[in-house]
């Protein structure tokens, strides 16, 4: 990692060449480290029903861990019924990715192709190792080797996840629904480093837990989600943010 | 619905999604409150799966192996263990205790 901001000016070919094979190896870094739960997902997947191929066009098309996880952790509890509300929570998760974009379309540049490869590849990881380098190109750099770099690697370990998953079979001797919780952990646990997070990380949980029993699988972590929107409207127990980059990079589980 | 229409429309929405902060004006998101919410949306979300997936069975409430298997996993993550490991942890306590009970 990188520590002085403005540590060389472009100009300087040598240092900005030095730049940019730094920023590629902490994309593959990330890509690596991010593709060996690609496992637990794929392997999740099959224990909450889906079916291999199924899996795999999850990881491609949507390519987005907490919406992966969300979508097949609400189908396992629901079933086909919480379609709906599988479908809205995955989306919601999505919903940060999007303000990355405005972060990140500076850095990739004009292009309606390049915008929309781009775009694809708009996840907390790449987000992040592109935010955190210190000239233009060195970000550019950033963005897109650790963008595919997660891509490639994700997709092959979920392929291996949910063959393993699928060679298992009865998933609750294994404790894949445990598993499951754990990840949901995992993606939490570094976006709580603040009062106003834990707060409402807190608040939705006993929501969702209440109201389990009273209405449909799916719709208890919707309403949950109210919590934040309320929350982060009237800016309760908040500071002032940076909140893009900030939420990138509490994103990345290294 | 079948499973693949769930499929397709939540990864046609998740990707739609992405798509939008290339093509809106940025300031329109660059405010502090709609991304504070999008962070917030984030943790709310989370942290409900993890309520959900912990004690819910169906529609009822239950205490079984996931709960330990859960503050186990906190705490390794707290002290910062690699992803993969905790998950396979959890996986471990509880099949472990579920075996033995």
């Amino acid at each position: 990692m990188t520590s002085a901001p403005l540590a060389e000016p472009a100009t300087h070919p040598e240092a900005e060449a030095h730049q940019q094979r730094l920023a590629i190896r902490e994309g593959v870094a990330v890509g690596l480290a991010t593709a060996a739960y690609g496992v637990s997902f794929g392997a999740l997947s099959v224990a909450a029903g889906l079916e291999i191929w199924q899996t795999s066009f999850i990881s491609i098309v949507m390519f987005s861990g907490g919406s992966q996880f969300a979508l097949i952790g609400v189908l396992a509890a629901g079933g086909v019924a919480a379609g709906p509300a599988a479908i809205a929570s995955a989306a919601l998760l999505g919903v940060r990715n999007g303000i990355y974009g405005v972060r990140t379309a500076p850095i990739i540049g004009p292009g309606v192709w390049k915008r929309l490869a781009a775009s694809w590849i708009t996840i907390d990881e790449s987000t992040a190792v592109a935010l955190a380098q210190p000239t233009p190109r060195s970000r550019r750099v950033g963005f897109w080797v650790t963008g595919l770099a997660v891509f490639i690697g994700w997709n092959i370990t979920t392929l291996i996840g949910a063959l393993i998953g699928d060679a298992v079979g009865d998933t609750r001797a294994y404790g894949l629904d445990a598993a499951a919780a754990a990840a949901f952990v995992g993606l939490l646990w570094p976006r709580l480093k603040r009062m106003q997070a834990v707060a409402v990380a807190v608040a939705a949980a006993v929501v969702a837990a209440t109201l389990t029993p009273l209405v449909m699988p799916g719709l208890p972590v919707l309403i949950a989600a109210l919590v934040a929107v309320v929350v982060g409207l009237f800016n309760w127990l908040g500071g002032s943010t940076d909140a893009s980059a900030a939420s990138a990079r509490s994103g990345l589980r290294l | 619905m079948t499973v693949w229409q769930i499929i397709i429309l939540a990864s046609i929405a998740v990707l739609a999604l992405k798509l939008v902060g290339y093509l809106v004006p940025p300031a329109l998101l660059q405010k502090p409150t709609p991304s504070r919410i999008a962070d917030l949306l984030t943790v709310a979300l989370l942290a409900a799966l993890i309520a959900v997936q912990t004690l819910g069975s169906g529609q009822a409430l239950t205490v079984d192996a996931r709960i330990p298997a859960v503050i186990v996993a906190a705490g390794l993550f707290a002290i910062k263990t690699p992803f993969i490991v905790v998950v396979l942890v959890a996986a471990l306590v509880a099949a472990g205790l579920r075996a033995l009970t």
